[in-house]
């Protein structure tokens, strides 16, 4: 058994540690939070530079084609230093929707743009409250036509292209639902940023008026489509919120050590102790769903369904529970704007509803477990 | 990434299923499969005879204690090997419980500190199942504060003379021999004046009594010590030095590696899955959907990080801490997922035994739970644990420790 990462991969993780270390320090993260920017450009750059953008798209559409495997410990350094680009948006649902489902001319199009650091893509699914459904999908196309309002679109006020459901039917059937490959420069098409509970990353509504648009895959395996990208993208992002757990419970296992009171280190005490123990074993547990999961999206197994909605479970607890405690660790000086304890907090909650909340994947992991039972 | 054995561990697994195929005692695996089996188990009498003679036919064909060396009655296996025999094994496994304190615990200490040739003479009946261990610690005023134990032993001539009580040893009332944490010195701080022995269990003076558990079970015992006679030679380790010499014994309790920890979850998975309610099959209720994905990914993370601690003892590298989680997470998840079950059932749940629902299985957890919470290292000893040997944090502040024992107060009020 070698249920692990490779030594190369690895070294990929820690060659990503030291560049985001370096060029994705706090400040750059509060530098947009503040609304200097709307996103780290000079990062986003050097991600491309360092070949992490292209990393899952094959050789021949600009990437690296080294794998999705790669991706995720990219994934999970991302997710550590709270990078604030639209990495998530970009390159798990754009990427991963063109790689399977857009035909040759998409792909080239927008492909090698993506690893270039050239194009920000996104995925235009939600409209208003609710979780991913079918039948939450009014936004209609016809003839190729886009009509309606998506809200919230992660990092959709700077992408270049969106991937969009729409509506082709009313026959009530998945197969009402059809993807479109948007280019947001297009007429009609206008973007709003609204504000978010984690400002390091954007959010926007998009509405469509009349929008020409080009099918992305068979019309009527839309929302096929659609659940594969969520699941892969649930692992993915899983990673994310995995570096992210570590680091929150390292931040708080640090100050537990520097901090004194009542005369003694805080970590002394077994209150501190067992939440951070606690946040530990969230932690861990959240790593090991995520490690079947990067299996599981790796070799396209049957078993990535259930183990993607695993994965996005674990790690949304782990995320929340690690970030939450790591605050409560800190005190007072925990909920000031100075300490970065909250930019964790605030990452934590936003991902955490991004693609779906943990009632919907707790509703799918269990609907996929029962489905594999009784076949 | 991938759960592929190499070659020499896939020719390893051929053979122990070859071998088990051939010779595991199979009218016995429904039973064993059973959740319940557990507990059978534990009735100990009428299952000991059974695991005893399993455990020799292991011995003779060298499947016994797989890593020890051969000397000692084992196959000198690698860890690795060790864990996949423990795959194929499966619920023949459930056979070996009157043994895994034995081998798992007073094995290691004896292999580390007794005499050459008693190492031969006890450690081979030990790995065949001839002869049971038990492990003689805990005490009514020691239990997570193993060092305040009180049993005093005394030095008579070549002899020494233990006068004390021990509570919750397993196995007390059928073991052969037992080790035995002793106070040798009063006089000096408490971790410094203890002594270990190892002991026959038949010795004059030693009187095993069982314990009426708070589930009405009786699975283990006190035991009482009235001027119990032990030669020096079996002493282990130096006088004064059983602090250290425990510490042997308490790190194998760690070595489960690859065993997988019962969560109660499958089983509740699959009575959700079967139990109509009034709208229709619990499963379809989201909140009972909820609850189960709550338990479904910690015991899928469970499981994985124990496959992730088995991949590094294939490449040869010590298993991270991760692997001190599961004790932890799968206590309380028994305790909850039992009463949850039980809530699911309405005022039946209140029921027990025959006249319950699913046969009583859940209410049986609920009463017995507890104990999982407790044995082996509480929850709260655990997460010490996690917090000072994996996250680093400081130790907690021990107003005994430089104080002689005989000094360090005994009642709270």
């Amino acid at each position: 058994m070698n249920f692990d990462f490779s030594d190369d991969q690895k070294q990929l993780r820690d060659e990503a540690r030291r560049f985001l270390t370096e060029k994705c320090p706090p400040k750059a993260v509060r530098a947009v939070i503040d609304g200097k920017a709307p996103y780290d450009r000079e990062l986003w750059k050097g991600l491309a530079d360092m070949g992490f953008l292209g990393v899952a798209i094959p050789e021949a559409f600009g990437g690296s084609g080294a794998g999705h495997l790669e991706l995720c410990v990219i994934a999970e350094e991302m997710g550590r230093a709270l990078a604030p680009v639209p990495f998530s948006s970009t390159v798990y649902l754009a990427a991963e929707a063109l790689l399977l489902a857009g035909s040759d001319a998409q792909k080239q199009k927008w492909l090698p743009a993506i690893a270039q650091g050239n194009a920000i893509g996104t995925l235009a699914l939600f409209e208003g409250s609710g979780n991913p459904s079918p039948k939450a999908i009014k936004l209609t196309a016809a003839n190729g036509v886009l009509n309606g309002t998506k809200k919230p679109v992660a990092d959709g006020a700077i992408a270049d292209f969106a991937i969009v459901a729409a509506r082709t039917g009313s026959t009530g059937r998945d197969t009402d639902i059809a993807l479109y490959l948007v280019d947001l420069t297009s007429e009609g098409v206008e973007a709003k940023a609204l504000t978010s509970i984690d400002p390091s990353r954007n959010q926007a509504e998009i509405s469509f008026k009349n929008v020409k648009a080009e099918l992305l895959g068979a019309a009527n395996e839309g929302w096929s489509i659609l659940s594969q990208v969520l699941d892969r993208a649930a692992v993915l992002i899983g990673f994310e919120q995995v570096g992210g757990s570590d680091r929150a419970l390292e931040m708080g296992r640090d100050y537990a050590l520097d901090r004194i009171a009542f005369g003694r280190q805080i970590g002394s005490f077994q209150a501190v102790k067992h939440m951070l123990a606690d946040m530990y074993v969230s932690a861990t547990l959240a790593r090991s769903n995520c490690y079947y999961g990067a299996w599981a999206l790796s070799t396209n197994a049957s078993e990535l369904p259930e183990a993607a909605a695993a994965a996005r479970i674990s790690a949304t607890q782990a995320f929340q529970h690690c970030s939450k405690n790591n605050i409560q660790v800190h005190g007072g000086m925990g909920f000031t704007w100075e300490f970065d304890c909250h930019l964790y907090y605030r990452r934590s909650n936003a991902v955490a509803v991004g693609l779906g909340s943990l009632s919907y994947w707790e509703d799918q992991l269990i609907e996929r477990m029962r489905q594999k039972n009784a076949a | 990434m991938n759960f592929d054995d190499t070659p020499q561990e896939a020719e390893f697994r051929a053979v122990a299923r070859k071998w088990i195929d051939a010779n595991a005692p199979k009218e016995l695996e429904a039973e064993l499969t059973k959740p319940s089996a557990k507990r059978a188990s534990e009735k100990r009498d009428a299952m000991l005879d059974v695991a005893k003679a399993w455990q020799k036919k292991k011995a003779d064909a060298g499947w016994a204690c797989l890593h020890w060396p051969k000397e000692y009655g084992g196959r000198g296996s690698t860890p690795i090997e060790r864990v996949i025999w423990q795959q194929e094994e499966g619920v023949y496994d459930k056979l070996a419980r009157p043994f895994a304190i034995g081998q798992g615990m007073c094995g290691p200490t004896v292999m580390a500190y007794a005499s050459e040739d008693q190492k031969r003479k006890y450690l081979p009946p030990l790995a065949s199942g001839e002869k049971v261990w038990c492990q003689l610690f805990s005490e009514p005023a020691g239990g997570s504060d193993v060092a305040g134990l009180r049993t005093r032993a005394e030095k008579d001539g070549d002899d020494w003379i233990v006068n004390g009580q021990k509570i919750w040893t397993s196995g007390a009332h059928y073991s052969d021999y037992g080790i035995l944490i002793t106070r040798t010195d009063p006089n000096v701080p408490k971790h410094k004046g203890l002594t270990m022995f190892f002991l026959d269990m038949k010795s004059e003076g030693v009187e095993v009594k069982p314990i009426k558990q708070a589930n009405g079970m009786q699975e283990f015992n006190e035991v009482f010590f009235t001027n119990v006679r032990i030669p020096d030679s079996q002493r282990l380790g130096a006088v004064g030095d059983g602090w250290n010499v425990s510490l042997t014994t308490l790190m194998n309790e760690r070595m489960s590696i690859g065993s997988r920890v019962a969560t109660g979850f499958p089983e509740l998975f699959e009575y959700c899955s079967n139990l109509m309610l009034e709208d229709g099959l619990a499963i379809d209720d989201p909140n009972v959907r909820s609850k189960l994905a709550s338990w479904a990914v910690k015991n899928s993370g469970l499981k994985y990080t124990s496959y992730r601690s088995i991949s590094a003892l294939s490449k040869g590298e010590r298993p991270g801490p991760e692997n001190s989680i599961g004790k932890l997470v799968s206590g309380m998840m028994m305790q909850d997922i039992a009463m949850f079950a039980a809530d699911l059932q309405g005022a039946s749940g209140a029921l027990v035994g025959a006249d319950a629902e699913a046969a009583g299985e859940f209410q049986a957890t609920i009463l017995g739970s507890p104990s999982m919470r407790i044995a082996g290292g509480t929850d709260e000893i655990l997460r010490n644990i996690i917090a000072e040997r994996v996250l680093g944090l400081p130790g907690d502040i021990r107003v005994d420790k430089d104080v002689p024992f005989n000094k360090v107060p005994t009642k709270g009020r």
